[in-house]
């Protein structure tokens, strides 16, 4: 059974339409069951553990508690990498100390056992049952894509708070991408800081990590940069145009979320999934694609009825890119 | 200008976090790692590993000036590949909170983002990107800042002008105002 408790995260209802769009697409095609957490608040993200290490403890405490009470027994799955480090951090020093736990307990004034396991996107759609779920219901393949998969800080460090076995080379987006048909580049700067708040509040000393992640995606080869990340995703997508305009040479790099791919490949169109959406134009990239693998598709269908003698029907034709 | 703290006492302060980090500063042997790997290296007036040696030196007035401490970006990758393990990201975000208490700040605009970050949580339990930048440019000076691409992101309905709120109100804010009685470190 599919079935999670949802800690959506605010980006989900403001800057990450095409993420949410995607996912929710996704999520009507494979049965998943998500039961949102009802009146959650935001996790504290980069400000709360700047400020106050309690606060950056029981903000998250309090969505894990209602999470207890209202879907127990199902692990939280969140789609922000800050999201997902905030109730992860939560998690780990409740279970890690009695006397921090009941201290959290004491300031949310609610009962708070840390249970349930903290999944981000990445565990979700790594899955064996929801990644079979999602093989069944593709209808196209990206084929001749070539993406690099950009994981950022939170989903890979601390390793004690993200369990990752391999913080500096991840593949678990990498794998998901690939039943796509899209080709995952080896790359250098999957796990590279994009300097998330300080875009904002220290832009001179941060746009050149942007602009580094870019120069390393093509170098290697990559037609586009894929996240699982409202924050990264805005953070690359929304600057990408601002940093070309600086430079000499420009970059020509959609950034999608990996959830966008994965709806394309079930046959969502443009409105279902957001690409539409972008600040840097990502439609064009996906439509070349697509349409070349369905001629290539309906060319090879083609050949194989005249080579098949028994074959006297019309010539069918494949499924047509939209 | 004036040292805050004179040797000893931040000696007495260096231990203290590093204490609370469990880390063992003397384990530190200089190898530079952490500073090779640093994304925001460039801006940074002192070194990660430079904070680390000026701790164990009682040096902390150092520390708590610098712009390091403010315009560290949290992103773990010092302490991913530390041959020792040395939590510098927690000995940061320590010497940023003992700062804040004395009124020491290098980069004035990160802690203004951080402030107006909390305190629009404190009061709608969500966080407001819309009003988290317009009050931060207003407040900051840098009035334009992505102004460029707000009308984009309307005609795309990337942002709606509507708030999203918390139900429960009085209890986000409760727990904040507890979490902060307490004292920043637990």
């Amino acid at each position: 059974m599919m079935r999670y408790s949802y800690f959506p995260g605010c980006s989900m209802d403001s800057t990450a339409v095409t993420y949410k769009a995607s996912f929710e697409y996704i999520a009507r095609r494979i049965g998943l069951i998500m039961e949102e957490i009802p009146d959650w608040n935001c996790c504290g993200s980069t400000a709360a553990h700047t400020k106050n290490e309690k606060m950056a403890l029981a903000l998250p405490a309090r969505n894990i508690a209602l999470s207890e009470e209202h879907n127990p027994g199902l692990p939280i799955v969140t789609p922000c990498a800050a999201c997902y480090s905030r109730l992860a951090y939560s998690t780990y020093a409740a279970r890690n100390s009695e006397e921090t736990r009941k201290e959290i307990e004491d300031i949310i004034e609610m009962n708070f056992k840390a249970e349930p396991d903290i999944l981000n996107f990445l565990d979700l759609f790594g899955d064996e049952e929801v990644l079979a779920a999602c093989k069944e219901r593709l209808v196209r393949s990206l084929k001749g894509l070539k993406v690099a998969c950009y994981y950022g800080c939170l989903m890979s460090r601390p390793r004690h708070i993200t369990g990752e076995e391999d913080p500096e080379n991840p593949m678990k987006m990498d794998k998901i991408i690939e039943m796509t048909g899209a080709e995952a580049v080896e790359w250098d700067f999957k796990t590279e800081c994009c300097g998330a708040s300080h875009q904002v509040d220290a832009p001179k000393a941060a746009r050149p990590l942007i602009e580094k992640i870019f120069r390393n995606a093509r170098a290697n080869g990559a037609d586009a940069i894929v996240t699982a990340c409202p924050l990264c995703n805005m953070n690359l997508d929304m600057r990408e145009e601002e940093i070309n305009k600086q430079l000499s040479h420009k970059y020509n790099i959609p950034v999608f979320q990996f959830t966008e791919l994965i709806a394309i490949a079930m046959g969502a169109d443009a409105s279902e999934c957001g690409i539409h959406q972008h600040f840097f134009p990502a439609f064009d990239l996906i439509n070349q694609v697509i349409v070349k693998n369905a001629k290539e598709k309906a060319a090879m269908e083609k050949q194989e009825a005249k080579k098949d003698p028994l074959a006297d029907g019309p010539v069918v034709i494949g499924r047509a890119g939209r | 200008m004036d040292k805050i703290l004179n040797r000893a006492e931040g000696k007495l302060l260096a231990d203290k976090i590093a204490k609370e980090a469990d880390v063992k500063l003397h384990e530190c042997y200089q190898c530079g790692k952490c500073s090779a790997g640093c994304p925001m290296a460039n801006s940074f007036d002192l070194m990660p590993r430079q904070i680390v040696h000026y701790m164990h030196l009682g040096d902390m007035d150092e520390v708590l000036r610098s712009k390091t401490i403010w315009l560290c970006a949290s992103c773990h990758t010092c302490v991913e590949r530390c041959p020792h393990d040395i939590d510098i990201p927690t000995l940061i975000e320590k010497s940023r909170m003992e700062a804040q208490k004395r009124g020491i700040c290098a980069v004035r605009d990160v802690r203004l983002f951080n402030d107006i970050f909390t305190e629009t949580i404190r009061y709608t339990g969500k966080s407001q990107e819309v009003i988290l930048e317009g009050a931060y440019n207003v407040t900051s000076g840098h009035l334009m800042q992505d102004m460029v691409n707000v009308p984009l992101m309307l005609k795309k309905g990337i942002v709606r002008p509507e708030f999203n709120t918390v139900q429960d109100k009085q209890s986000i804010k409760k727990i904040m105002n507890k979490a902060e009685e307490g004292g920043a470190a637990l």
